[in-house]
Order: structure tokens, then C-alpha cells, then sequence
């Protein structure tokens, strides 16, 4: 990765430009190249913001589909709150320990931010079962993303998320190794950043599924 | 002996039956491509060249080396598109009356859908990235994009895409449903067959490809530009691939999003798009279209910027207007987004919104039209060589403002209602994406060509190639403004009315000259590298005006041994101005990407995978799948990713440009 | 205010005739009967005259700067610095502005008066409104054909449309599958046809005479068939048309219109004495087939009910008598079909070979992918009147 550094556009480039002394037209000096994470970080923040259209797309189509229930069930009839209740707490806690796990990194310490980041895993995996339950009674009793636009719709959006921690899930399992391997290296550190910083953005996501598709199609 | 299950277990619906056997044109191809295929293989291995590509262009991070691999793509793929246009142009120059022409209707409605998506994803998009890539970077005075890597697996997951359409040729078939796929006509019940699936695959792939490499531009141009270069000192072209980009990034989501849906609908039996049980088909086009019109400007404003640069270097003047051409180029970009309805504004969303939809779209114009001022503006009262690139230009300015008049009728939405799906409003994109998207293409790769080889591409047969596609986009064209205006649409493959037979036989020896045009722009190529000892010039043949001619032609890989200092726009022309010398020596050791082979891999799997998807063999899904993911990961477990360039290996590259250069 | 072509510029006028000249005559949309086209037609002059003001004067400029400022000409002013000068962008900004100022007014006023689902406020440029009410027809594109009812008359045509002269019409249109724009030039602009949806057009003819309609929206294999004529009858002539129709046509009721509802094409015109009543109303809920619910009735119970119920997962359960079937056949998606149900993907475009099923069995889903379609029986074929 040959992020270039960029050096201050003031002081000594533009000593020229009053005419008094040549202008300097190269960079001549060794410049310590910073590899950290300033083009990383922007890429990945920029990803994330294509990630959320993705996102911003499926609530949108949900948004239409929400009432097309073709004479099935409606979410007051197949939502059990509590559970996903439950499931919120496992992320947002998750997401705390994400947060935990990465002020363990910035301090240097190595088996806290891997412990840290563990329990997350935990946290995700049991987010990502109780959404699988959830998924398997509703197709038990027949409310199946085939039944209608609305379910397809529901599917699709809570699904995609899922996918999502599903991911993010394994992330943390090759970060662990990798942390393991060679400790909190640079490149380390920038792909844990990356990695919280798509933790947490599923979780704001998921705020978003909670009050528009769960609280909302209930009190419709 | 197997029994059928067992065959349809390894093969899924894949069989004998799937390939066009009976077709005489596709079985014709399919023995030229073999031919062809296994002559190129055969010299690749008998000049033992595989290590060579493997190493120095297909693992290649570099990104000058990608942008040309990205326009070698396009160009194959142009030739594919093209003779998908000469099909349609035949059957409708002979389909008239009793005569049914020679396609039937299967294979006419695949080959105008092959050409639309060929044409939009994998010749214009691919043409535009590669420009894109090779000369941005070279613009900003960086030594590569931000992501090196991810440029190459971009690369390759558009390849990818690409080798499944063609693959579609010859084992089942293409989509049927026109270029954006349109639902109903693809779904499930109304297709049950392989084209949408091969037209989702592909498209999904390619626009991963796409997405990955506008966050790659939109980063590379944030982050890595020259010390000095500022906003408002960055090069038009600059400008407006950042904007296309960005837009890049906004939209492509979106397609994907849409993409996935249809395909869940296809193989999960979801109901998204379906006419029954709460599905809506109107959505497909609602969200393809939001997709659809900002890509418009992802390829025209990139365009817009090859002319800048082409207008300002060969009048020898600073472009005329820099800040309020910027200020264009955002204001479009802004813009696209507002106007995506005015492609169905016949499905009735009522007067209000069609108004809005329909002066949100004229309001464009208003940018539009102040750059075509602005190009007018630096011609006066310079000194215009008229060298290849900037005939285009004048060629681009003649035909583009009657696109754009044509594009401001469609916009009203009364005026469509009678123009809407007829041959007019073909008639009208072809002239803005030919006039001014493909003739910026090929201005470019005149004008840059010496930048990438350090030769010039032969002028005479450049004269034919540009004449060629002026003269035949106007005789192609006009015929077919006319039609539409006579109330003949879109996408028949027969006619009754032998009255208009006179303007499809026009239209179809418009595609003629415009093949001898798009035959002499590759008879340019060959007598080009044939004579390129003659045809030889130094670094800068053309006084340009930007960075990217401050370095050697071609450039080294490491573009600059030492990054420019900027301190104007036009930074190279005022370097020149100012009398900025070139330090011969202390250099330092450069620090580079490596190459690496994971993105072919990713995208092969990925080709498969697709493959797999399309034809229901579902274990070779599960293996290319769990492939991608393996590969990915232990890709990551790769921390050796960069090295450095001795000074002196430096020094010895530098001296010896500087001996080829003189 | 659009009907006057006076109002064009003369320049605009003078650049339009070469093409009008190649046009004239044979041109639907530029030569048109029916009011709505007229107006339609004289908006594209008047923006075409609006735009030319700007369009033509850049267009010589080019060629002027590019002849004048080209390297070999010694005497052009050079001048490297040229680059910048407020007032000049000042124009170059606002004489597009202007223009579009200009073309969005036309733009708000006629997109407001020539809306389809407005009815019309003159029968044409010389005939003021009258109290008649306006004719209704109901135009269901079918899979590859037009079915016009005329509920009013009780009576039914394929592909042919006949409009008395003079008398405003109104359309309502909806598709059984496939979305088609019903688009006849001479009469007006087109308007899509969508299923599940109902789409209006208010429109009038105004010359009798012979003329052509099709669908402007590509809808699969035998889309380029997909025509029907449209007469422009006088009050008599109309009369006589459709007494005609009812003498000598079949009956539309579901069983036929089932069977008509088929893939087929180049369908000759049919008529039909007489029409089941809510036929349209059924193809646009989408519950011809009897035992499939409405959608009107499948919303009103959502709404009234909140869906279907916890245990309602069986498509249309709880629904009135008699309709409680699944609401059509669908096929499973591909992850969830077994063994028997994957076909080898034969290739489509072959030429028909006698195992296919095309007029065997018009029902056949495979019709749908057959390259040469073979017509199944009209219905009532035997009753049915051509032409």
C-alpha cells in the first residue's frame, strides 16, 4: 500500500510564490511516510456509506412493501417483541464491548483488546442465533418470505443485516488469530479500527430495523 | 450408466439441449473465437509470454498498467457490441412485410439486450475506468491510486462479468428483458430460462468491480494529490472523475440492492418484483432507473473532462472559465439524482410530479450549457492545432448540443408521451453517448496514447477512424430522429409499414461507415506499433499543460522520481513557464505496492461461482463460495505487501528515460 | 395557446422544414388526428424553436472560432490569457437560464392541461366541449394483443379499436401480465399499461379514417405483432360498427377470456357480441380465474383486520366463500425446486419441433419461450368474426 503522505501545502512549497526566492517545483527531502491509516480509513468509511445505501435501499422498498401483507400476517401477528428485545440488547452490549476492546488496542494491550473482542464475538453469535431462531418460527408457521411482499421485504432487510454481523463475526475470528501472530502491528490496528468502525454501523442499522420495522409494524 | 438425477445433481440444468447447435451465426462465431483463442494461446505459450503477462500485467498493481488492461477490455468488448448492432441494423433493414428477416424473435430480443448491456457496462465503463486510472493519478503527481490491490480485483471482477455474458453466447442464452432487465418480462414465470440469471450474475460482479474502484478514485484523489495541489488547482479531468466517482459510489448500491432483489425473487421465490402477492414491479424500475440516470453522468463527465484537457492544451490557452466549469461539473453531479422519473413518465405519477421531474432535467441543460461556452470560449482567441484529439473535440461540440436539444424535448413530459420508447429517443442517447462519450474515448486515447507508449498513433488512419464514426453516427442517426418522429418505437424485430424500409437501409450503411471507422481505429493501432520508430516523440509531443506530461512517456513505474511541487493550475505548463528544472540526481528509494495474483483468483472463483448460480449446479456454487471466502482470508494473513526501490535502480530508470526521451 | 405555431420564431420555423419536409405526410406524430397529439406535436415545435435560439448560434460559432483561431492563421488574435472574464460568464450562465425558464413554464402548463387523467376541456382547436359524456373503453393488453371492452355497448374487440370522430374518449387501461404502453400516434401520447394497476386517458379523435396503434413497450417475444387498427369512424358509420359486432361475435365470458389471455401472437382482430360485466375490474384485481381473491378484497381485510390473521398463512384464507385458493400459480424459486421440477434449460431460439406444445396446448407455460409461436384457437373460432 503506497499511501503517500501529504505534507502541509503551506510553508516552505510556496516560499516562491512571492518571488522573492525560486519556487521549489519537487520534493527533493525524504519524507517519513506515514502507512497509519489516513487513506484506510476514509476508504473504508466511504464503503460503509455505500454499505448504508444498500441499507438505505431495502428500508425504502420495505417502506413500500410494508402493508402489501397479500392476506397473510401482519407484523402484529408474527413480531414477538420480547425476543427481539432481546436480540437488540446482544447487540448494543456487543457493541459496548467492541468499544472496550478497542480502548484495550489504543492502550496497547494485546490479550485485553483480544478478550474484549471475544466477548463480542459471543455477544454477535448469540445476536446472530436468536435472529435464526426468530427466522425458523416464523417459517415454521408458515409466515415464509414467500407469502407475501411484506414478508419478502422483512426477510430481505433483517436478513441482509444478519449477513452482515454474520461477517463481521468472522472478521473477528481472523482478527483474533492475527492478533495472536503478530500482536498490535499498524497494520493490525488499522483493520481493527476498520473493524469496529463497521461493528458499530451495523448497530446503528439495526436501531434503525428495531423502531421502523419492529415498533412500528407492531403499533400499526 | 447414470440415471437422471444423478446427471442433474452434477450438471443442474445444464445439457446437451443448452447449446445453440442449430444456430448457424453463434456456431460460425463460436469456431472463430476457437480459432482465434487457441492461435493466441498457442503464440502466448510458444513465445513462452505466460510468465511474462502472469507477472508484469495480470498480478500488477500498477495502476497505469491496469488502466490499459481496462481499455483492452473495452475495446474486445466494443467489438462484441458492435456486431450485436450490425445484427439488429440487418434484420430491421430486411424485416419488412412478408419478410421475417433472419432472426427470430428469442434471438433478436437477446442481441439487443447484449448490446445495450455491453455496450453501457462493459465498453463504456470499462473505457472511462481506465482513463480514469491511467491518467489521474499521473494528473495528481501520486505514485499510484490509494488501494493498488483493490484496483486490480476491480479490474478482474469486471472481467469477470464480462467473460459471462460472452459465455452466455454460446452455452444458453442472454436476457431477453432489455438492458436494465425489466421486470415483468424477467421474471420467473415469464423467463424461467438462463438470460436473466447470466444478465444478474454478470452485472452483479462487474458492479462490485465498479463500486470498489469509485472508492478507490474518490481516496486517491482526497488523499494523494501533489504538495500545492488544492481543490481549485486539481485539472478539470480531475474534477470531473472525482464527481463521476462519487456518483459511482451513491448509485451502484443501489443497483446491487435491486440486482439481489430480482435474484431472490428468482431463486428464493420471493415476491418483490412479482405482479401477484404484494409485488411491485414498478419498484424495479423505480430503483434501476435511480441507478440508471445518474450513470449517465459517470460516463459523461469524465468525458467532459478529456475535452477540457484537449480543448485547453491544443488552443494553447488555460481553459476558459476554470471555476464555473467546476462549479458545472458539481452542480450536475447534484443534479442526476433528481431526475431518474423522467425515464417512465408515461406510467402516470400525475402532472405535479412529472413537471418536477421534468424541469429538474431541463435544469441541467443549464450547467451543460455553460461548459459548452466555456470550451467555445478557449477556442477564442487561440492558436488550435488540429491534431486528432481536437477534431473530436469539434466533432463533439457540432453533435452534442443536438443531443442536448433532443434530451430537453424528451423532458418535457407532454413532448415525451409521443417521443417516449420511439426511435427518437434511441436516436437522442446514442447521440450524447456517441457524440460525446465514445468521441471522448477515442480523443483520449489519441491524446494520450504517446503518454502510455511514448509514439503517436498514425494520423492517417486516425483521420479515417475519426471520419469514419462522425460521418456514420450522422448517416446511422438521422434516419432514425426522423422515424421517431414518425411514431415508429423501440425493439421491433419487424415491421409492417415498407414505407420506412428506406430509413432502416440508411441507418444500417450508417453502420457500415462507422465499421470502417471502428476498422481503421484498429488498422491505426497495428500500423502504429508496426511504424514506431517513426512515429517516436518525446515526452511532451503536444505542450500539455498538467502533471501528467512532467514525467517520462512512458512513465516509469513509480511515475515521478521526485512528486511535483504545485503551485498553479496547469501546473506542468507553468513548470515549463517558469523555467523548473528536473534534479538529475539524489534520488531516493520509492516505496511500492507489490504485485499479488488473489484478485484473478477472487474473480475467477467468482466466474464460477456465477456460473454455478446460473445453471443450478449447486455443489460448484457451494465450492466457488467457500473458495472466495478461504482466498479472502488468507489473502489478509499476507502482510508483505510493499517494498522499495533502490535509489540507484531510480537513478538507472531516470537515465535511461532521459536518453529515450530527448 | 400551444395550437399556434405563429408564435415560433421564423428562424426556428425556417431550420424546421427540411425536416418536416422528410416527415410530412407520413408522419403520425407530426401530422396528427386527434387533438391531444396536435397539441403534443405543436409543444415539440415550440421547444424545438425555444431551443434553436441558443443551439443554432453555438453551432456557427464553433465553426467560426474553429476556423478563425486555427494554428495556420496568422492574423487571429492569440491571446494565452484570455481565460477569464465575469461579464461573459455572467451570459454564458444566463442565456441557458433563460431559455429554460421560458421551456419550464410551457413545460408546468402543459404537463397540467395534457395530463392523461384529465378530461379534456375542447373536443379540438375549432369544436368546444359538449355535455356528452365521454365514451369508455377498457384496454387490457393481453400477452400479445389488445383486448378493448366497451362497457357501455356490451360489447368486445381484439386489435381493433374504432372511435366515433369528434367524441371524447376515455381509456381505462390495465395489463393481465406484461407491461405494454397503449400508444396510438395519431390519437395521443402513450401511457403504460401495468398489472394490478389501472392507468387513464383522456383523448378525442378528431379525422376519420384508418390508422395504427401498438404497443410501445417491449413485452416479450411476439411484441412486434403487438398492433391493432384503429378506426375513426363518423356517428353513423359507428353505429353500424358496432351492430356489426354484435350480429356477428361470440361471447367474452371468463372461460373464453382465460383462453385468450394465452401467449400467442399476430392475433387477427376478433369481436365479441357481448362481455361478462367486471370483467376489467377482475383483470385489474387480478381474479379472473374463479376462486382467486381480489385485491381489493384481500386489501380491505388487511386493513380492516391487520393482515391475515396469525394462522392465515395459507394464501386467501378467511376469505369469502369460495375463494379461498391459493391466488395463483406461481413457480418456486430455483433454490427450493426438487429434481423433477429442474428442466435442462433448452435453447430457446430453436425452431419448434413437434414435441413443443404451442396450439396443442395454448395453456402451456412454455409457449412463453417458443421462438415461432403457433396460434392456439380463437376462442369461439368458429362464431368469432375477423376482420
Amino acid at each position: 500500500m503506497t499511501t503517500q503522505a501529504q505534507p502541509a501545502y503551506a510553508g516552505n512549497h510556496s516560499a516562491g510564490d512571492d518571488g522573492t526566492q525560486p519556487p521549489i517545483f519537487y520534493e527533493t527531502e525524504a519524507h517519513e511516510h506515514d502507512h497509519s491509516s489516513g487513506g484506510t480509513m476514509l476508504g473504508f468509511w466511504i464503503y460503509l456509506m455505500s454499505d448504508a445505501l444498500i441499507f438505505a435501499t431495502l428500508f425504502a422498498t420495505y417502506g413500500v412493501m410494508s402493508t402489501s401483507y397479500a392476506g397473510g400476517p401482519a407484523p402484529s401477528q408474527i413480531f414477538a417483541l420480547p425476543l427481539v428485545a432481546l436480540n437488540t440488547a446482544m447487540l448494543l452490549i456487543s457493541s459496548i464491548t467492541c468499544g472496550m476492546g478497542m480502548i484495550a488496542m489504543e492502550e496497547g494491550k494485546k490479550g485485553a483488546t483480544q478478550l474484549w473482542f471475544a466477548i463480542t464475538f459471543l455477544f454477535g453469535a448469540a445476536f446472530v442465533g436468536i435472529e435464526l431462531y426468530e427466522f425458523a418460527e416464523l417459517i415454521h408457521e408458515g409466515a415464509t418470505p414467500m407469502r407475501s411482499g411484506f414478508l419478502s421485504a422483512f426477510f430481505t432487510l433483517v436478513g441482509t443485516h444478519g449477513l452482515h454481523v454474520t461477517v463481521g463475526l468472522i472478521w473477528i475470528l481472523v482478527m483474533l488469530v492475527q492478533i495472536q501472530q503478530r500482536g498490535l502491528v499498524p497494520e493490525n490496528r488499522r483493520r481493527m479500527m476498520c473493524l469496529s468502525m463497521f461493528w458499530h454501523l451495523l448497530d446503528v442499522v439495526w436501531i434503525g430495523v428495531f423502531t421502523f420495522v419492529y415498533l412500528l409494524g407492531v403499533l400499526r | 450408466m447414470f440415471s437422471e438425477s444423478v446427471l442433474k445433481t452434477i450438471f443442474g440444468r445444464l445439457s446437451l439441449e443448452s447449446f445453440p447447435i442449430h444456430e448457424p451465426i453463434l456456431v460460425a462465431t463460436f469456431i472463430g473465437v476457437v480459432v482465434l483463442g487457441l492461435g493466441i494461446l498457442g503464440a502466448v505459450t510458444k513465445y513462452k509470454l505466460w510468465g511474462y503477462l502472469w507477472t508484469e500485467w495480470f498480478t500488477s498493481v500498477d495502476h497505469k498498467k491496469i488502466g490499459i488492461m481496462y481499455m483492452i477490455l473495452g475495446v474486445i468488448m466494443l467489438l462484441r457490441g458492435f456486431a450485436d448492432a450490425i445484427m439488429m441494423r440487418a434484420q430491421q433493414a430486411l424485416s419488412f412485410g412478408a419478410n421475417e428477416g433472419y432472426l427470430n424473435a428469442h434471438h433478436f430480443d437477446q442481441v439487443f439486450t447484449a448490446h445495450g448491456t455491453i455496450m453501457i457496462f462493459f465498453v463504456a465503463i470499462p473505457l472511462v475506468v481506465g482513463i480514469v486510472n491511467y491518467v489521474m493519478p499521473l494528473q495528481i503527481g501520486a505514485r499510484d491510486v490509494a488501494f493498488p490491490f483493490l484496483n486490480n480485483f476491480s479490474f478482474w471482477l469486471t472481467v469477470a462479468g464480462a467473460m459471462l455474458v460472452m459465455v452466455s453466447l454460446f452455452v444458453g442464452e442472454f436476457s431477453r428483458g432489455g438492458w436494465l432487465n425489466y421486470v415483468p418480462v424477467t421474471n420467473l414465470q415469464n423467463s424461467p430460462d438462463t438470460g436473466p440469471d447470466y444478465y444478474l450474475w454478470a452485472l452483479q460482479i462487474a458492479g462490485v468491480g465498479t463500486t470498489l474502484s469509485g472508492i478507490n478514485m474518490v481516496v486517491t484523489i482526497i488523499k494523494m494529490r501533489a504538495p500545492g495541489m488544492t481543490m481549485m488547482k486539481m485539472p478539470v479531468f480531475v474534477w470531473t472523475a472525482l464527481c463521476s466517482n462519487v456518483l459511482v459510489i451513491a448509485i451502484f448500491p443501489i443497483l446491487t440492492a435491486a440486482f439481489a432483489m430480482l435474484m431472490l425473487d428468482r431463486y428464493a421465490g420471493f415476491n418483490f418484483f412479482t405482479n401477484d402477492l404484494g409485488g411491485n414491479p414498478m419498484m424495479y424500475w423505480n430503483l434501476v432507473w435511480i441507478w440508471g440516470h445518474p450513470e449517465v453522468y459517470v460516463l459523461i463527465l469524465p468525458a467532459f473532462g478529456i475535452y477540457s484537457e484537449i480543448t485547453s492544451t491544443f488552443t494553447g490557452k488555460r481553459l476558459f472559465g476554470y471555476s464555473s466549469m467546476v462549479y458545472a461539473t458539481v452542480v450536475i453531479t447534484i443534479l442526476s439524482f433528481l431526475v431518474w422519473l423522467h425515464h417512465f413518465f408515461t406510467m402516470g405519477s400525475g402532472a405535479s410530479v412529472n413537471s418536477f421531474f421534468g424541469i429538474a432535467t431541463m435544469v441541467i441543460s443549464i450547467p451543460t450549457g455553460a461548459k459548452i461556452f466555456n470550451w467555445l470560449f478557449t477556442m477564442y482567441r487561440g492558436q488550435i492545432r488540429f491534431e486528432l484529439p481536437m477534431q473530436w473535440v469539434v466533432a463533439f461540440l457540432l453533435t452534442f448540443v443536438v443531443g442536448g436539444m433532443t434530451g430537453v424535448m424528451l423532458a418535457i413530459p407532454p413532448a415525451d408521451f409521443v417521443l417516449h420508447n420511439s426511435l427518437f429517443l434511441v436516436a437522442h442517447f446514442h447521440n450524447v453517448i456517441i457524440g460525446g462519450v465514445v468521441f471522448a474515448l477515442f480523443a483520449a486515447i489519441d491524446y494520450w496514447f504517446p503518454k502510455a507508449f511514448g509514439f503517436k498513433l498514425d494520423p492517417f488512419w486516425g483521420r479515417i477512424h475519426f471520419w469514419g464514426w462522425v460521418i456514420g453516427y450522422w448517416v446511422a442517426w438521422t434516419p432514425m430522429y426522423v422515424a421517431g418522429l414518425m411514431g415508429v418505437t423501440r425493439r421491433l424485430r419487424h415491421l409492417d409499414d415498407a414505407t420506412l424500409q428506406p430509413l432502416y437501409i440508411i441507418a444500417g450503411i450508417g453502420v457500415a461507415i462507422i465499421a470502417i471507422g471502428i476498422g481503421a481505429f484498429l488498422i491505426q493501432l497495428i500500423v502504429s506499433v508496426i511504424n514506431r520508430d517513426k512515429l517516436r516523440v518525446g515526452n511532451d509531443p503536444w505542450g500539455g499543460r498538467t502533471l501528467e506530461w512532467a514525467t517520462s512517456s512512458p512513465p516509469p513505474n513509480y511515475n515521478f522520481a521526485f512528486t511535483p511541487v504545485v503551485h498553479e493550475l496547469d501546473a506542468w505548463h507553468d513548470m515549463k513557464e517558469r523555467g523548473a528544472k528536473t534534479p538529475n540526481g539524489g534520488y531516493l528509494p520509492i516505496h511500492m505496492p507489490r504485485n499479488t495474483g488473489a484478485g484473478v483468483i477472487l474473480s475467477g472463483l467468482a466466474m464460477v461461482l456465477g456460473f454455478a448460480m446460473v445453471w443450478y449446479i449447486w455443489w460448484l456454487a457451494a465450492v466457488a463460495f467457500v473458495g472466495i471466502i478461504a482466498v479472502s482470508i488468507g489473502h489478509t494473513f499476507n502482510y508483505n505487501r510493499d517494498y522499495h526501490i533502490p535509489a540507484e535502480e531510480v537513478a538507472e530508470t531516470e537515465r535511461a528515460a532521459a536518453v529515450a526521451g530527448a | 395557446m400551444l395550437d399556434q405555431p405563429a408564435l415560433l420564431p421564423r428562424l426556428a420555423r425556417a431550420a424546421l422544414i427540411p425536416l418536416l419536409l422528410a416527415v410530412a405526410g407520413c408522419g403520425d406524430v407530426l401530422d396528427p388526428a386527434g387533438d391531444i397529439a396536435l397539441q403534443q406535436r405543436n409543444l415539440i415545435y415550440a421547444s424545438v424553436g425555444l431551443m434553436l435560439l441558443i443551439i443554432v448560434p453555438v453551432m456557427i460559432l464553433v465553426v467560426v472560432f474553429a476556423w478563425r483561431y486555427r494554428a495556420g492563421n496568422k492574423d487571429a488574435t492569440y491571446d494565452p490569457h484570455f481565460d477569464h472574464s465575469t461579464s461573459l460568464e455572467l451570459v454564458i450562465w444566463s442565456a441557458p437560464l433563460l431559455i429554460i425558464i421560458a421551456l419550464g413554464a410551457l413545460t408546468w402548463s402543459s404537463t397540467h392541461l395534457l395530463d392523461p387523467f384529465r378530461p379534456l376541456n375542447r373536443i379540438s382547436a375549432v369544436k368546444a366541449k359538449t355535455n356528452e359524456r365521454p365514451l369508455l373503453v377498457q384496454v387490457v393488453s393481453l400477452d400479445w394483443k389488445w383486448l378493448f371492452i366497451y362497457p357501455e355497448l356490451g360489447i368486445a374487440t381484439v386489435n381493433e379499436l374504432a372511435l366515433p370522430v369528434d367524441r371524447e374518449v376515455r381509456f381505462d387501461m390495465t395489463s393481465s401480465n406484461m407491461m405494454n404502453t397503449f400508444y396510438a400516434p395519431t390519437l395521443a401520447g402513450m401511457v403504460y399499461t401495468m398489472p394490478g394497476m389501472r392507468s387513464t386517458l383522456h383523448a378525442v379523435l378528431n379525422k376519420a379514417g384508418d390508422y395504427e396503434g401498438m404497443s410501445a413497450n417491449y413485452s416479450g417475444a411476439g411484441f412486434s405483432y403487438m398492433r391493432f387498427k384503429l378506426r375513426g369512424l363518423d356517428n353513423a358509420g359507428f353505429a353500424n360498427w358496432v351492430g356489426q359486432v354484435k350480429a356477428r361475435g361470440m361471447s367474452l365470458d371468463t372461460a373464453n377470456y382465460l383462453k385468450l389471455e394465452k401467449p400467442s401472437e399476430k392475433v387477427p382482430a376478433m369481436h365479441f357480441a357481448s362481455v361478462q360485466p367486471e370483467l376489467f375490474q377482475r383483470v385489474y384485481e387480478r381474479c379472473v380465474t374463479p376462486g382467486t381473491p381480489c385485491m381489493s378484497e384481500i386489501m380491505a381485510r388487511d386493513a380492516a383486520a391487520g393482515g391475515g390473521g396469525r394462522d392465515a398463512n395459507e394464501a386467501g384464507e378467511g376469505m369469502p366463500a369460495g375463494r379461498g385458493s391459493i391466488p395463483r400459480e406461481k413457480p418456486d424459486g430455483a433454490l427450493f425446486k426438487d429434481k423433477q421440477e429442474i428442466e435442462p434449460a433448452p435453447h430457446l431460439s430453436k425452431p419448434p419441433t413437434s414435441d413443443v406444445p404451442g396450439a396443442t396446448d395454448p395453456a402451456s407455460p412454455r409457449n412463453r419461450d417458443m421462438s415461432f409461436l403457433l396460434l392456439p384457437p380463437a376462442p369461439g373460432s368458429a362464431g368469432a368474426a375477423r376482420g
